[in-house]
């Protein structure tokens, strides 16, 4: 009993650091998370490995240069008797440690190029999305799915209510008291309408600033992207499976900047189709009772 | 005026004026301007010091205790200002004004009274822009990098913040143009180019970036200034404007300035290290065209701020390949101190050990960059945490940390006193441990996805903000100690300095007596080869 309680204990612990150096296991962040996530997307993957590769360079080529200093440290101390010595140049190292960095910097260079020209390429997307961010929300537009454009669905996606509530200056609430269904907390990472996407389908957003600039940035999908007011950028991701996946602004756009999170709900392509009829419709049904209600009361178009 | 010019003229005794005001205000003498450049630096620093722990103390535990998330904005923006514009760069231009002429062999700076009013213009600049908390509406809080609309949105504080950017400016522009008539005029006979201490040539180089962005911007935030008041849509995309273009032209100024507050630094670095390891600079011309090399690149990187702005493929390449290039030549820098002290005979006082913490601290920032500089990875990391943790590595433990390694290596010769050893290393080891336990779990925070300027987080980033929040009030107290060492020096020490101070010291700077006479090198001395750090560099 007490064998397997450690072992059991060990099996946590072993699962706990791979998970806080991979971040595989938890869509959100976590507590004492040391490394970026890996993601959902072929996108966040190899970032996810580029991010890897460039740390581990940096370690080696640090083991290698603290190491020297450390060793100089100890071994020529004055005290220790150590007599200075007079040289003072080598064209030959020189030459060695600046082109070898070249070189590796070329090793960094090739892979960041290749991922770049793949994720800059928003063509052939199934669907697209306009996001556009406010202070202090963001609103999401369904343009097209599947090559029919998309009728009148979008909504503003603000900080859901509890959180709210709670970040006031000395709110008395306690921020680990906001928890999903799941008990998992999500203090000021989430919002009262998610963007609903399919998952398995490339999704192209149109990114856009209402007021200033904000930026829209959810690190499972492996990138972020300025909303700017005037520009439309592009951007796009195909979600490998369904999840929440939860971002936040991520460029100062004023008081609330802290408080405009972003809840991305991917969901299996059948469900998301049946979502979005249900969408339609009902904005059908809405418009059509507004319609219905102006011609009743001219001249009131509060509504409109 | 007439009057005091000709009784200037006939004043031949070589003191200090006496007379605190006509000493302090009316200065045109080099070492008293870099005191006061200095003292200047360190008030600021404390002032956007406090700034920083009241952050640190927001950030302390989620939710929100101390602060409305506005001001926290202010908070943010300002200890940004006062640091950049307050703290590291009058601190290099105060070393810079005491050591140039001592190091070169000069009497003076070359245009002392600009020198005096390049000097006062900058209490002028910090009471507008410290003011601005005192507005209605408060101080800005658009971060310092003033991006509109944003900036423009809020009261007119902006109208400070601008007016403060262009008296600083001039005070910067200022200068740079004495610093650069001084090295290129006042060598004493046989100091030339490449004789010159490090110090004096990254200067030399550090000068000449200023004066070609600074004015850059001055007329960004001009724009600014008339696309709020007057009418224009510079960046006004209702107008025709483009926000993005604010980005372009402050990035071309902000970029060359990061190197503004780091060039210096090797420069310092590079004297310390050969002096405390008894042996010659490793490299001293390839550390001269490093220099030239990074100065150069630094006017071809700046988007690399912004690559999450949409920029076309192209410009992402070109702006990454460019950036990641820099790491060469500063790469070259930290191979050659490390060689420096390769079979040297190593003593560590504490400024030797603030150079060698500033070697490793300043790489580890250096590292983080290149991670940056991988456009597909900045995507994930801009304006992350992991921003915030790089550019303190490179600024506090790196300009920073020289900084300080440059006080304790010249107070003596400045005052004629020795430091306090003992809490020199004090204020050391606990600003090394304390900063690394506020910026290294920074890195974690913005890899695990909390961005930065925010004043609340998700409670799964609630343990390393603690964390660091702790080593940033253990820092900020431990800068009491520096204040403390530098003052017990000044006018408490018993012991006196020797004119050479250290014994590995070598350069013209170390010929004069301890303190340094009110007035040095009247008579340009007379260069002997083997006396300087960098005499015979014929190879």
């Amino acid at each position: 009993m007490k064998f397997g309680g450690i072992r059991g204990r060990a099996t946590t612990w072993a699962v706990a650091a791979s998970a806080l150096l991979s971040g595989s296991a938890w869509a959100n962040p976590h507590p004492w998370q040391l490394n970026l996530t890996k993601g959902v997307t072929q996108t966040s993957h190899e970032v996810w490995d580029l991010n890897m590769a460039s740390f581990l360079v940096c370690v080696v080529i640090g083991v290698i240069v603290f190491g020297a200093m450390i060793i100089a440290m100890f071994r020529f101390r004055k005290s220790k008797g150590a007599v200075a010595e007079k040289w003072s140049h080598s064209t030959k190292l020189e030459l060695v440690w600046t082109i070898i960095p070249v070189l590796i910097l070329m090793g960094l260079a090739w892979p960041a190029t290749k991922i770049l020209v793949r994720t800059t390429d928003t063509a052939d997307a199934q669907m697209t999305v306009k996001v556009t961010g406010y202070q202090w929300k963001w609103r999401y537009d369904y343009v097209d799915y599947d090559g029919k454009t998309v009728k009148k669905v979008g909504f503003m996606s603000r900080l859901d209510k509890k959180s709210d509530a709670t970040r006031q200056l000395d709110s008395g609430l306690d921020p680990k008291a906001v928890v999903d269904a799941n008990g998992t907390n999500d203090y000021l990472l989430n919002v009262d309408h998610p963007l609903v996407v399919p998952a398995g389908v490339k999704i192209r957003f149109l990114i856009t600033g209402g007021d200033v600039i904000h930026s829209w940035w959810v690190p499972d999908l492996g990138w972020k992207m300025d909303a700017i007011p005037g520009i439309v950028n592009a951007a796009w991701t195909k979600i490998s499976k369904p999840g929440i996946y939860r971002g936040q602004c991520a460029e100062l756009c004023g008081q609330d900047h802290g408080f405009m999170p972003i809840v991305v709900k991917a969901v299996p392509k059948a469900q998301f189709e049946k979502w979005l009829a249900a969408q339609e419709s009902a904005a059908q049904l809405d418009k059509a009772s507004r319609t219905a209600q102006a011609d009743s009361t001219p001249g009131d178009d509060s509504q409109g | 005026m007439a009057h005091a010019a000709s009784q200037d003229h006939h004043d031949d005794h070589h003191e200090a004026p006496s007379g605190f005001f006509r000493r302090w205000f009316m200065s045109t003498n080099h070492k008293d301007i870099g005191t006061l450049y200095l003292i200047f630096a360190l008030l600021m620093f404390f002032i956007g010091g406090s700034m920083a722990m009241l952050i640190r103390a927001e950030l302390f535990e989620p939710g929100l205790q101390l602060v409305q998330p506005y001001f926290f904005n202010e908070l943010t923006t300002m200890h940004a200002l006062v640091m950049i514009f307050g703290a590291i760069m009058p601190a290099f231009v105060g070393l810079g004004n005491w050591m140039i002429p001592l190091m070169v062999g000069a009497p003076d700076m070359a245009l002392p009274r600009m020198n005096n009013m390049s000097f006062w213009l900058l209490p002028f600049a910090f009471t507008i822009l410290l003011s601005s908390f005192f507005l209605p509406g408060g101080a800005p809080a658009g971060g310092w990098t003033m991006y509109p609309p944003l900036s423009i949105q809020g009261g007119d504080s902006i109208a400070f913040l601008i007016f403060f950017v262009h008296v600083s400016g001039i005070s910067s522009i200022m200068g740079a143009i004495n610093i650069i008539a001084t090295i290129l005029n006042m060598r004493a006979p046989g100091m030339d180019l490449l004789k010159m201490p490090i110090f004096v040539w990254t200067w030399l180089i550090t000068a000449f970036l200023l004066i070609a962005v600074m004015p850059v911007l001055a007329g960004a935030v001009t724009m600014l200034l008339t696309d709020k008041y007057f009418g224009t849509s510079f960046f006004n995309a209702a107008g025709g404007g483009d926000p993005v273009l604010f980005q372009h032209v402050f990035w071309f100024f902000g970029h060359p300035e990061v190197y503004i507050m780091i060039l210096p630094a090797f420069g310092i670095i590079s004297e310390i290290i050969p002096t405390f390891s008894r042996k010659p600079l490793f490299g001293y011309k390839a550390m001269v065209y490093a220099t030239a090399s990074i100065a150069f690149l630094s006017f071809i990187v700046w988007a690399h701020h912004m690559f999450a702005v949409g920029l076309p493929l192209g410009a992402e390449l070109f702006f990454m390949y460019a950036t990641m290039l820099i790491a060469v030549p500063t790469g070259v820098k930290v191979f050659n101190w490390v060689t420096t002290m390769w079979k040297g005979s190593l003593t560590f006082e504490t400024p030797m050990l603030f150079a060698v913490a500033f070697v490793i601290l300043f790489t580890i920032g250096g590292f983080s960059g290149i991670m940056l500089a991988l456009v597909p990875a900045d995507f994930q990391y801009q304006d992350t945490y992991f921003v915030v943790a790089h550019f303190h590595y490179v600024l506090v433990t790196g300009a920073a940390f020289s900084i300080m390694a440059a006080v304790y290596y010249w107070l003596p010769k400045w005052s004629g006193n020795m430091y306090s050893e003992r809490w020199g290393k004090i204020h050391f080891w606990l600003s090394v441990v304390s900063v690394n336990v506020l910026f290294f779990p920074q890195h974690f925070l913005g890899l695990a996805g909390m961005p930065r300027r925010i004043p609340d987080y998700n409670v799964a980033f609630a343990d390393f903000n603690m964390i660091s929040s702790i080593g940033g009030f253990v820092f900020g107290a431990t800068q009491l100690i520096f204040v403390g060492v530098i003052i017990h020096c000044v006018f408490f020490a018993k012991k006196k300095a020797t004119d050479r101070v250290w014994e590995g010291s070598k350069g013209l700077e170390w010929t004069v007596p301890s303190p340094a006479p009110h007035h040095t090198f009247a008579v340009p001395p007379v260069i002997d080869d083997s006396q300087l750090a960098h005499g015979d560099v014929t190879h």
